[in-house]
């Protein structure tokens, strides 16, 4: 049926083809081009800052930077930010902080790298809502996995965005027995699925208390199955 | 090519033994597997970038150690950290395990003792950039072929 395949074809992700976009965060040169080549292999963009300061500026969260953009994107979207825990000036705890207390960002994941294996650490980093905690020097393993996880929940949450155009689609067509699909869509639908996918995976920013996790150094977040 | 596959035994009977005398461990294969056709000389340039960063970072060492007034060592040991950081990004073990070291007699603010880490870290650095530069023009001429 033409309305059927209208849906069908209606645009409901554009992101399986997209790179995910890493900001990766490090003060060490070193570091920072091994970073880079990881998460290249790995298929992602990169954009590699040597400061949490820089990283918020990129982000447009810098205060001292007056945000000229209504979203402060000084660039693409990011889709994952990667740091280290010590850098002088703003830590990666710091940091991490700072995008989980800004409404526009907290729903990036962050990763914190550290060359130390400090559980206390890894607690704080975690119950402040980072991803995961990574033990340096990183490896591809571990990238990869992160990647991984990352590009489910991108995936996921573009998935349940287009399920909800299309439950919001239907329920349209119902009331109004409207075959035209050009109209604007009704209010019903999340505003999220034009952007990043942030409302879909704000299961996955709530801190899991360290009983629920697999291993003081690892925590996959489980997003929550429709 | 006989040359080629002479210049490859080399290669990975030179770049074994580095791991065998434990100058190199498993950090430098993994970076060594990031390496292709599209980045066929990421090792050379990571261990650059390393090479500069031990120069700068022993030197920093050297002149708050230097310090007749009084030496810093929470500045002392924020260089040793950021060298053992990236000793250890690139799989250089001996130069990692002497930072280790070092950092114990910046706690305990030991100054013979750090200037004495101090000595070995410079040593290590120059055994390992002589033996890498080595290993990377081996493989830079098997590359050529």
């Amino acid at each position: 049926m033409r309305t059927t395949e209208k849906i069908d074809g209606y645009d409901l992700s554009t992101s399986d083809t997209e790179e995910v976009h890493v900001l990766a965060v490090d003060d060490s040169l070193v570091d920072r081009k091994v970073i880079e080549r990881l998460l290249r292999i790995s298929s992602c963009k990169v954009t590699a800052v040597d400061s949490g300061r820089r990283a918020l500026q990129y982000l447009g969260l810098d205060e001292e930077i007056q945000k000229k953009e209504t979203n402060g994107f000084d660039g693409l979207k990011v889709d994952l930010i990667i740091t280290d825990y010590c850098m002088p000036g703003m830590t990666g705890y710091e940091l991490l902080k700072k995008v989980k207390e800004s409404s526009a960002f907290r729903e990036i994941p962050v990763v914190i790298m550290s060359s130390e294996n400090v559980i206390a650490r890894i607690d704080r980093c975690l119950e402040k809502g980072a991803e995961d905690f990574i033990v340096k020097p990183v490896k591809l393993s571990d990238v990869k996995r992160i990647i991984d996880y990352t590009t489910t929940e991108l995936r996921e949450g573009e998935q349940r965005g287009a399920r909800a155009r299309r439950r919001g689609i239907n329920k349209r067509k119902q009331r109004e027995g409207d075959d035209d699909l050009s109209s604007s869509p009704p209010s019903t639908l999340s505003s999220s699925t034009s952007s990043s996918p942030s409302s879909s995976i704000q299961s996955a920013t709530a801190p899991l208390s360290p009983s629920t996790l697999d291993s003081p150094t690892r925590r996959l977040k489980m997003t929550s199955s429709e | 090519m006989d040359v080629v596959n002479q210049l490859q035994r080399q290669f990975i009977d030179y770049s074994a033994s580095l791991h065998r005398e434990g100058f190199l461990d498993d950090q430098f294969t993994q970076l060594q597997k990031l390496q292709d056709d599209n980045s066929p000389d990421f090792v050379v340039e990571v261990a650059s970038l390393f090479f500069e960063d031990c120069e700068k970072l022993i030197n920093n060492m050297a002149r708050a150690l230097e310090q007749q007034q009084g030496v810093d060592f929470k500045q002392v040991d924020a260089s040793v950290h950021q060298l053992k950081g990236s000793s250890s990004s690139i799989g250089a073990m001996r130069v990692k395990d002497v930072c280790i070291a070092f950092r114990s007699f910046c706690e305990a603010q030991n100054r013979e003792g750090c200037l004495r880490c101090l000595q070995q870290v410079t040593h290590e650095y120059s055994l390992l950039k002589n033996k890498l530069q080595t290993l990377f023009r081996v493989h830079i001429t098997t590359c050529s072929y």
